[in-house]
């Protein structure tokens, strides 16, 4: 048994030194370059990035993709997902708190790939039809928006899709580390004769805010890493573009999309030490968040669900 | 004097105002996100049974898929191969989780080494399935030369770890500490009192637990890509490549053709049918505490 406990110790292990082993082709190669250089070709005179061809590879485009991607998405899960949070946890008719931890729990076991699915023939047509237009007719001239992607696709859309995806955790975090707040504290402060809001922002929301934060930061770690629905979705451009409308493409994503078709051993270093770089990145979100997560709820007990 | 203490009394009256509004709109805000949540979310739910109801049939359970413009086909060897994936995946991930999470709730209890075993575990489950992917790939794919249903089983059941090991810590730990005391009074050693009495006790928690983390991987596309590869026709061997239901699902979903788009959906409810009643059956034993009978 303690084998088995430590296998996922060897696990963790065996991945990074897998991943190490195979990207240290593309790591001699460009070092530290691979994570910021752009090169100019040398007929066109264009910035280039991520050419297989010629055996160019920076990460650059990937990694502001995913940033980008991930921040929109935390842009616009992590107010509502606190709201639905304070709902549950304190105004909530007991009758409908079951069925609606019910449902946050099943939308957080829902395959990225069906988000994928559904996010193709829904989300994609709706954006391109009716909030697109809009967005470039009214925010057209900060650049954000510019009008040049009729496709419905880019970073735009894989935010919204992965704001649907991560609320189910991060409102379900903040819901136990909301929980995890000591009813005396509610108590002293609606004796000081505050108003049911003043309760929550001063008796609660203080109180947890370590925890939510951390709760949000495993809802960053759950975005930088999504993988199918992001591909399915964000159009998989290999160019930095600065609107949000136009295609894009994250480290996961370029790794779904060219691993398989994959030009040269270089090619398949290049996108190893992508994967690397996204597990080191994901690992150390993931511990800080763990270790936020916990300073608040420890010693309140477990509940399983 | 009297002026200013009316003053003073209509500024309170200003502020006390002031205060129920604000509770008030926080309240209004609190319950619109929570609608602005749970509408499209039920949603996508509602879309997804809509969908795959009308393109579900029973070819879709018999047919292997058609070439493109050739209407009907169906996944039959997808949906064969996922269940050969997850069994194989079952393999690997349900014996070792378990056992770790005996550790973690019985033997370890406390130490540092299972708190540190936790820790990983749960960061561990955040690390992307793709990473998992490629990590396989280049561990077994690699060396053998080929894509195949052993690498992209490894890949299921090395995710699958973590999961089990956790649920089965928590179920544990539901077990009332006179149970094990009762045990163990009665002179039966800790190795057989947590055996035969603790995890018998937690046993329909820990079954539901690895459904769970079973429904999870069952979705999972991304570390097959590399490692199942899929198959358009049945695979005969665990070292071919093979078809799998989420991968299948991927490569219909971005092709052009309508009539598979509707197979994608067809899928996608299979999928979901799946893992609800999964999802459920571990909210039904987790609410009914699983020490009913034992108490």
């Amino acid at each position: 048994m303690v084998l088995c406990a430590l296998s996922i110790f060897g696990i963790v292990v065996l991945i990074a030194a897998e991943l190490v082993i195979r990207s240290k082709m593309a790591w001699g190669q460009f070092g530290l370059d691979f994570f910021y250089k752009a090169y100019i070709d040398a007929y066109t005179k264009q910035t280039i990035y991520w050419d297989p061809v010629n055996g160019h590879f920076s990460a650059l485009p990937f990694l502001y993709g995913t940033l980008v991607s991930s921040f929109l998405a935390l842009l616009m899960a992590v107010p509502l997902a606190i709201g639905v949070a304070v709902f549950l946890t304190e105004m909530c008719p007991g009758w409908l708190r079951a069925p609606l931890a019910f449902i946050t729990e099943l939308l957080a076991a829902i395959p990225s790939v069906i988000y994928g699915l559904w996010a193709v023939f829904v989300l994609v047509p709706l954006l391109r039809e009716h909030v697109n237009p809009w967005l470039i007719k009214l925010l057209g001239w900060t650049g954000f928006f510019a009008d040049d992607n009729p496709t419905g696709l880019g970073f735009l859309t894989a935010g919204v899709i992965l704001a649907i995806m991560i609320l189910p955790i991060v409102s379900s975090l903040t819901r136990e580390v909301m929980t995890a707040v000591p009813h005396s504290q509610r108590e002293a402060v609606l004796a000081l004769g505050a108003t049911r809001w003043e309760m929550i922002r001063m008796g609660v929301l203080r109180n947890a805010r370590i925890g939510i934060v951390g709760a949000v930061i495993l809802g960053l770690g759950r975005a930088l890493g999504e993988t199918m629905a992001v591909t399915m979705v964000i159009g998989n451009s290999l160019d930095i573009q600065r609107s949000l409308l136009s295609n894009g493409n994250t480290m996961a994503s370029a790794i779904a999309n060219q691993f398989a078709e994959a030009s040269g051993d270089l090619h398949l270093s290049a996108l190893m030490e992508l994967g690397l770089a996204l597990f080191i990145v994901t690992i150390i979100v993931n511990a800080f968040a763990q270790l936020l997560v916990w300073a608040v709820t420890r010693g309140t007990p477990s509940s399983a669900h | 004097m009297h002026s200013g203490e009316e003053k003073l009394s209509t500024e309170h009256k200003l502020k006390a105002r002031l205060r129920t509004v604000t509770d008030v709109a926080a309240t209004g805000l609190a319950v619109l996100s929570t609608v602005l949540v749970v509408t499209p979310l039920v949603a996508v739910f509602v879309y997804l049974v809509y969908r795959g109801a009308s393109s579900l049939s029973l070819d879709f359970f018999t047919q292997i898929p058609k070439p493109v413009g050739v209407a009907g086909g169906g996944m039959a060897n997808a949906i064969a191969g996922s269940a050969i994936l997850l069994g194989l995946g079952s393999l690997i991930g349900v014996p070792m989780g378990i056992a770790g999470g005996i550790f973690l709730a019985e033997f370890g209890r406390g130490t540092k080494l299972a708190n540190a075993v936790r820790f990983t575990a749960d960061v561990l489950n955040g690390v992307p399935s793709i990473v998992m992917g490629i990590a396989i790939y280049s561990l077994i794919v690699v060396p053998q030369g080929h894509f195949s249903a052993f690498s992209g089983g490894v890949a299921l059941g090395i995710m699958m770890i973590p999961t089990v090991c956790r649920t089965t810590e928590e179920m544990l730990l539901m077990v009332p500490n006179s149970v094990r005391e009762a045990a163990l009074a009665l002179g039966v050693p800790n190795w057989r009192s947590v055996l035969s009495i603790t995890v018998k006790t937690a046993s329909p928690g820990i079954i539901t637990g690895c459904m769970l983390a079973f429904a999870r991987v069952a979705g999972e596309t991304a570390p097959l890509i590399f490692t199942a590869f899929g198959n358009v026709d049945w695979s005969e061997r665990l070292n071919e490549p093979i078809a799998a239901l989420p991968l299948q699902i991927y490569v219909y979903a971005l092709s052009p053709y309508d009539e598979w788009h509707r197979l994608a959906w067809a899928g996608a409810l299979v999928l979901i049918v799946l893992i609800v009643t999964a999802v459920s059956l571990v909210r039904y034993v987790t609410s009914r505490g699983v020490l009913k009978g034992a108490s």
